[in-house]
């Protein structure tokens, strides 16, 4: 049996032991560890099918119809951001964002969370009145404004167009330095996974292949150099062989 | 060139006296006029239903109206087999003055609305109990789904030894009218949430009150108010059958008195009174539906 248990263990945030899950359908994972430090942003890069959703599932206790084993220890305050915005249609943008908090700010808050994802002045909206991008966006609100310390996002980005993704890997930027939970990002954009996170987890065939911390140096040209050298390791691990020129020109 | 640099230039023309005959082009005095954009309603797409009007639903009716007042005129329909349109006004009008009419109307209205009450608080109810419980569907679903199967009509004699002949046993029977189009629609509507939805309540830790407010009867709203809709209808449909058994006051007791001394107006005064009714309380939860349902994106709009 699975038990997800609120808890600290050794600084970690997120701990998680020998997990495995199993499906009737799709999915497996097969034997995975994994820690996640406070405030650390951590992609998890895999091929379709390769386990990545799972993992994030079984960490956000959205894996009921699975069937397993092992310890995952996660923080109090989590919140999911989906691949769809899944705002609830019913209500306006200000009570999608505040509809699950307490106390008499909430609305405050609520206007403040709309405000800094560019969309204050829309409380009253309903969200079919929204692109795709915005959706998001309130999305991303309703998901911080409860400060989580640690946010899943599942393939967040990966309906978006890709004008509207590069605009929303800059808010995310600000607003996890602004909020600074951890974060589990779910994608299989490489260039994404270098430009967002601190470490990136490669995952295959429900195991765990690789753990990179991305530290890329300031200097303009030697980051250049080392981001396509990394992207071509990580396109390696998910099976994609490329040039090393191919993978420049895609860069630049 | 690069944007800012693009200015449209006016030229000044100082010898220019007028403008020339025949030629379109008149020089600025002031300042240009302002450009003239004809804007209009472009419509709906090419699937669309298209633009509606008001009381566009009135057309079917209306032609039907107008078939019969004809009819009736040219002598084509017989006034014993059926009576003019406007009979129904002027014998409408004839009760009214002795009384009838609105003594029969009020206690006809008071019967459905108490069955309304009784039959939809009782679907909601149930709905709720099977809907959103595995262990409640199975006691009371497989219940209502046998109630369903058998006739109202072969349950009145029952329903006479059990509740008598009085108002209780009419009410009673309204009440179940009623209370089968609100269960099944509301039941229908609420294992039909959206499972996302669920995740999502699950993953922001909304207790089952919370889940209750703010997913489930916001998305099963759709399904109750289409019950609600059937369940005002079904009211007054039920008079009909409730009010010809043992009865002495009602519209339905009005049209079968009528119909045992073959008084054709009064039995047509009667059917024009269920229209009205039920079109009116349609009318009514189609009001509340657009009030309460306005988030909805739907081939009607």
């Amino acid at each position: 049996m699975s038990g997800n248990v609120s808890g600290n263990v050794s600084g970690a945030i997120v701990s998680i032991r020998n997990v495995v899950r199993r499906f009737t359908l799709k999915g497996v994972l097969d034997g995975v560890d994994l820690d996640i430090s406070r405030g650390e942003f951590v992609a998890l890069l895999g091929r379709s099918g390769s386990g990545k959703s799972t993992l994030l599932r079984a960490i956000a206790d959205l894996d009921h119809e699975a069937i397993g084993s092992g310890e995952i220890y996660v923080p109090e305050r989590i919140s999911v951001v989906f691949q769809d915005a899944r705002l609830l249609p019913w209500k306006t943008l200000l009570d999608n964002v505040t509809f699950a908090l307490k106390g008499p700010d909430a609305r405050e808050r609520g206007r403040r969370a709309l405000e800094e994802v560019g969309l204050g002045g829309r409380e009253t909206s309903l969200p079919q009145e929204l692109s795709g991008g915005e959706q998001q966006r309130v999305a991303l609100a309703r998901s911080l404004v409860g400060e989580p310390e640690l946010l899943l996002a599942d393939e967040p980005f990966g309906a978006l167009d890709a004008l509207t993704r590069i605009k929303m890997h800059v808010l995310v930027k600000r607003l996890v330095s602004v909020h600074q939970p951890a974060v589990l990002l779910v994608t299989h954009d490489v260039d994404e996974a270098i430009v967002l996170s601190d470490r990136i987890v490669v995952l295959d065939q429900g195991a765990i292949v690789a753990d990179i911390c991305v530290d890329l140096p300031e200097d303009a040209g030697e980051r250049l150099e080392r981001t396509a050298d990394l992207r071509r390791r990580l396109l390696a691990h998910l099976g994609v062989e490329t040039a090393a020129p191919v993978a420049d020109t895609a860069l630049s | 060139m690069s944007a800012k640099t693009a200015t449209i230039l006016h030229p000044e023309f100082p010898d220019y006296a007028g403008p020339a005959p025949g030629l379109g082009y008149h020089r600025p005095k002031a300042s240009l006029p302002e450009p003239q954009v004809a804007l209009q309603e472009r419509g709906t797409g090419r699937l669309g239903l298209g633009k509606g009007t008001p009381w566009g639903w009135a057309l079917g009716p209306l032609l039907v109206l107008v078939y019969w007042s004809l009819g009736s005129l040219t002598g084509f329909i017989d006034s014993r087999i059926l009576p003019a349109p406007w009979v129904a006004v002027t014998t409408g009008l004839e009760l009214f003055e002795e009384g009838r009419l609105q003594a029969n109307v009020a206690i006809s209205t008071l019967r459905a609305a108490e069955g309304l009450v009784f039959g939809v608080s009782a679907g909601l109810a149930f709905a709720f109990l099977s809907g959103l419980s595995l262990f409640g569907g199975y006691v009371f679903d497989g219940i209502i789904q046998i109630k369903r199967a058998i006739p109202m009509l072969a349950l009145i004699p029952f329903f006479i030894l059990w509740f008598g002949i009085g108002e209780t046993m009419k009410v009673t029977m309204i009440s179940i009218l009623v209370f089968v189009p609100v269960y099944v629609q509301t039941h229908n509507a609420l294992r039909g949430i959206d499972l996302r939805y669920v995740e999502l309540a699950e993953t922001m830790r909304l207790n089952y009150g919370q889940f209750l407010r703010h997913i489930v009867l916001p998305g099963a709203m759709p399904g109750i108010l289409l019950g609600l809709r059937f369940a005002v209808m079904a009211a007054w449909v039920g008079l009909v059958v409730v009010e010809q058994v043992n009865t002495t006051s009602g519209i339905g007791y009005m049209v079968s008195l009528a119909r045992n001394y073959a008084q054709a107006d009064v039995m047509l005064v009667g059917l024009v009174l269920y229209a009205v009714l039920g079109l009116a309380s349609d009318y009514a939860v189609r009001l509340i539906e657009r009030r309460t349902l306005g988030w909805r994106r739907t081939l009607a709009q």
